[in-house]
């Protein structure tokens, strides 16, 4: 579904990703790992379009989107859950999640109940502002607020970061419902080698701006880690 | 009494007159960030719309037509100014989002050549736009106080710009959409909002808006080329001092501004009066520099 060729992509002057080739499948949850500092972030970015590819090509559902706008890519299905969240600060919850519906196919006026029925404890807070939340109640924010326009794939940038231990398993049963109930992809970045075990079905291990390593949840044995992933 | 009730109303009038001016400004300015000193041109676009309308009605509808031009000056005035903000947004501005002090120079070359264009076409000295005569007389409340019906229909107009901004920014979709691109450009886009699309709206409707406070200026007396250039320092003033990108800041810092005016300008002079304001708003912004209605909140820490 979504297919990433010897992408290329960073900041200015510097190159970050060098050569990175994977591939996500839909339904299913791809946790992207690998230490500080490699490029998971970046690689997210320049899937949704944040960042420019200087070189590859970034393909979704056939099409190719390498030279597409974010807002193009949103609108053909793809939700992001950014690192640090990224709430309106200054938007009510509510609105917050309408602006969720922007890249939503048709004409919906109302966040899909499916939607908000995974994070219920933001019912309660439709009047507050964005900003005033807590970083565990944003995160839950960010979350509908991908799932609203019913993403056919959702990149998730270290989800967890900073997230009380129920809210993360709230997350984690979340994702996993995401993958039960739906043919949603997921590519996930995360940390926490645990969670990504508990909800990922292949994994790719990522260092100096490539892919180094990439295998199912059997062959993620104990030699990868310590190789890729132990600091 | 009667001299203070008077005063009172001075200073509610001359703060209507702010705010009409700042409106679009604290738009431009205030949510996006672009130092428009082109603004002053824009008012300068909309007076002359308004003369134009009345010139039209003059020459080519009947006479006893001629009393409503204003009623349509209001909205071309808009439309114009509104045109003239969007093509200097799609030409000029979009390439310097984040330049602050390039867009500075750039709107103040075009309001430069603004401020020519309309010396060649209408040439330098002012040109009178004839009230209707329904904006004629004043309100009498007492002896010897009379409110210019003029200086009412201002205020009025400032609360009906007011209103519709209010509805238009935080009550409509376009304006949801305005305000989470002002807020995280990169988030909107990635939620699907055409970013693009809400930069030109957001910059031509701060541009309309100066069009109709150069609509309303054309009550107060001639107007000419250079009418922008009266109101360009007083309008960023009212900004500045009513915290950026709040709109009720703006209102507090036009009444402020207004009131205190008046009241310095009773006690002293004119000349003198400007300067204690002026005095008061440095006093002021070094105490509180980000003016009166500072945004509060975590996300920003």
């Amino acid at each position: 579904m979504l297919a990433v060729q010897q992408l290329e992509s960073g900041y200015g002057e510097s190159v970050i990703l060098r050569n990175v080739t994977l591939k996500v499948k839909p339904g299913q949850a791809v946790c992207l790992l690998g230490r500080n500092g490699v490029g998971k972030t970046t690689l997210m970015k320049s899937v949704m379009g944040l960042l420019k590819a200087r070189g590859g090509t970034v393909s979704y559902k056939g099409a190719d989107l390498t030279k597409k706008a974010p807002g193009e890519r949103a609108k053909n299905g793809i939700g992001y859950v950014p690192q640090g969240r990224e709430i309106f600060a200054q938007l009510s919850v509510y609105e917050n999640l309408l602006l969720g519906l922007e890249a939503a196919k048709g004409k919906a006026r109302a966040v899909p109940e499916e939607a908000i029925a995974k994070f219920p404890a933001l019912r309660s807070m439709y009047g507050r502002r964005g900003g005033d939340l807590s970083g565990g109640q944003q995160q839950q924010l960010a979350f509908v607020r991908a799932l609203a326009a019913k993403p056919d794939l959702l990149l998730l940038d270290e989800p967890c970061e900073g997230i009380q231990p129920s809210i993360v398993d709230d997350i984690r049963g979340v994702i996993r419902s995401i993958k039960s109930e739906s043919e949603t992809a997921i590519l996930l970045v995360e940390q926490s080698l645990d969670f990504a075990k508990s909800v990922g079905d292949y994994f790719y291990v990522l260092e100096k701006g490539a892919v180094a390593w990439e295998g199912d949840l059997e062959s993620l044995d104990d030699e990868v880690i310590r190789k890729y992933l132990t600091v | 009494m009667d001299v203070y009730l008077l005063q009172l109303f001075n200073g509610l009038s001359i703060s209507s007159i702010l705010l009409l001016v700042a409106l679009g400004l604290a738009i431009t300015f205030g949510l996006m960030k672009v130092i428009n000193m082109a603004h002053g041109e824009l008012i300068m676009i909309g007076a002359y719309s308004t003369y134009l309308t009345q010139n039209l009605f003059n020459d080519y509808l009947p006479a006893q037509l001629f009393d409503w031009y204003f009623a349509l000056a209001i909205p071309v005035s808009f439309g114009i100014a509104f045109v003239f903000g969007l093509v200097m947004e799609m030409s000029l501005i979009r390439f310097l989002y984040g330049r602050p002090l390039d867009s500075l120079l750039a709107t103040w070359g075009v309001g430069l050549v603004l401020q020519q264009a309309a010396r060649s076409i209408f040439g330098a000295p002012n040109v009178a736009v004839k009230s209707p005569a329904w904006l004629d007389g004043g309100l009498r409340i007492m002896d010897g106080t009379l409110l210019p019906y003029k200086r009412l229909f201002i205020i009025a107009l400032v609360v009906v710009c007011l209103l519709a901004m209010y509805l238009y920014i935080y009550r409509s979709h376009e304006g949801r959409r305005m305000r989470a691109v002002m807020q995280n450009r990169d988030m909107a886009a990635c939620l699907g909002v055409s970013t693009r699309r809400v930069d030109a709206m957001t910059f031509a409707i701060g541009s309309g808006i100066a069009g109709i406070a150069g609509c309303a200026l054309t009550l107060m007396g001639p107007i000419g080329p250079s009418l922008g250039t009266y109101y360009i320092v007083d309008a960023f003033m009212v900004v500045v001092l009513g915290g950026v990108g709040k709109l009720a800041g703006t209102v507090l810092g036009a009444t402020g501004i207004g009131m205190f005016n008046t009241l310095f300008e009773y006690w002293t002079n004119a000349s003198l009066g400007k300067v204690l304001v002026f005095v008061c708003i440095v006093a002021f912004l070094q105490w509180k520099p980000m003016g009166l209605v500072a945004m509060r909140t975590r996300s920003l820490d």
